[in-house]
């Protein structure tokens, strides 16, 4: 007997997946992971560990069981660093299962199963868009207090970029925002065009959490880190808190969760275009 | 932009949370004998700005931020938005009020 469960997961854009979920133990391989809003999965497994499969791809083993995704694939990763860090993402899970903290594996089911049907061209363009609405691009006019801090940690980043990737982009304080020339877009067009799909998967969800390419691409390049783009981003609001006071419950909530998904993506992003090679040199006496 | 912290403070920080998240046996994880392996590999370097040391550095740094940013995450939830509804006792105690008692019982009570 089979039965179908539809559900909807609400960690990267509209994900619907389907489970199916089969009592049977001839089909003991298959088992229904992700659980529906109302029930809640405890934790089935004692150990996890890794294995890699013919095709040099990583695997995850849960006590004797492969993990799956929820589309229903084999769930596999290209390096051995990624399936190390969702193993521990597994392995911390205490009672029961709190997807919400498994940014990792949420990635890299988005990127395996594709739910969306996204392809390399319209994630490119997507991202190109959000230039337009850039956060660091867009300066307010008052209090000046804010017009300072924006000029003053906005500014060294957008030069950087500048800099590295030889393009103009201006900052502006009009509603319209910036005019972004044809040419700086087609840079920027070939630059993530060199990027996988895999990496470009994590770059959506990391401009979606920052609200800026700008900011993405300085920490992907190692400009800035998790905390410093972070701040960045959310420079408007740290400038509020020291006005008006920290409200922990609101803002350090926010803080953590907005660091656990930026430092997760970037990880992702870095993890999935890398190639290690090491180069031993003999030590001469 | 400022520079990042010392190797060394890093690997401690990764180490700390690995314990925090797996008990006294985390020495016997796959990610600590994996991050151990890599501050070794990288620790020697015969260029004076090695791009591969660097990037082996930020990308510690990432994980770390990953590792305590969720831990972090986690308690903040349960401290706050896990609990629930509150009965109404608890509701009026939030505020310093008790519930009022009526000793013959309410009117619509048996």
């Amino acid at each position: 007997m089979f039965r179908r469960v539809f559900q909807f997961r609400n960690s990267f854009g509209n994900v619907i997946s389907v489970c199916k979920s089969c009592p049977s133990h001839q089909y003991s391989k298959c088992l229904s992971k992700y659980s529906t809003a109302s029930t809640e999965r405890k934790r089935f497994y004692q150990d996890v560990s890794i294995s890699q499969g013919d095709d040099g791809l990583y695997e995850i083993n849960l006590d004797r069981r492969k993990l799956k995704t929820p589309g229903g694939k084999l769930f596999t990763v290209p390096n051995e660093a990624l399936a190390i860090a969702v193993a521990t993402e597994w392995d911390a899970q205490r009672g029961t299962l709190k997807f919400y903290t498994m940014h990792l594996t949420t990635l890299c089911n988005t990127a395996l199963d594709n739910p969306t049907q996204r392809n390399k061209e319209q994630m490119i363009n997507s991202a190109l868009k959000f230039l337009e609405t850039d956060t660091i691009c867009y300066r307010v006019e008052d209090p000046p207090g804010l017009v300072d801090l924006q000029k003053n940690e906005w500014d060294p980043v957008l030069h950087w970029i500048e800099n590295r990737y030889n393009v103009t982009i201006g900052s502006s304080s009009s509603i319209l925002g910036p005019d972004i020339p044809q040419a700086t877009k087609e840079t920027f067009r070939q630059h993530l065009n060199s990027y996988s799909l895999w990496s470009l998967t994590g770059l959506e969800f990391v401009i979606s959490q920052l609200k800026s390419i700008l900011l993405s691409l300085g920490m992907v390049d190692r400009y800035l880190t998790v905390e410093q783009a972070v701040l960045l981003s959310r420079l408007e609001e740290e400038y509020q808190i020291s006005h008006w006071g920290n409200v922990e419950w609101a803002h350090d909530y926010d803080v953590c969760e907005l660091r656990a998904r930026t430092a997760a993506g970037a990880l992702f992003i870095q993890l999935s275009s890398e190639n290690l090679t090491v180069k031993h040199k003999i030590m001469q006496d | 932009m400022a520079g990042l912290a010392s190797p060394l403070r890093v690997c401690r920080g990764i180490l700390k949370e690995l314990r925090a998240m797996q008990g006294p046996s985390y020495k016997r994880s796959l990610a600590y004998s994996y991050v151990m392996d890599q501050f070794r590999k990288n620790k020697v370097t015969g260029e004076r700005y090695c791009r591969a040391q660097q990037e082996a550095l930020h990308a510690s740094h990432t994980y770390l931020c990953l590792l305590t940013s969720t831990r972090n995450h986690q308690a903040l939830h349960n401290l706050y938005h896990a609990k629930g509804e509150c009965s109404t006792e608890e509701a009026a105690g939030l505020v310093g009020l008790r519930l009022p008692t009526q000793p013959g019982g309410k009117g619509w009570e048996k």
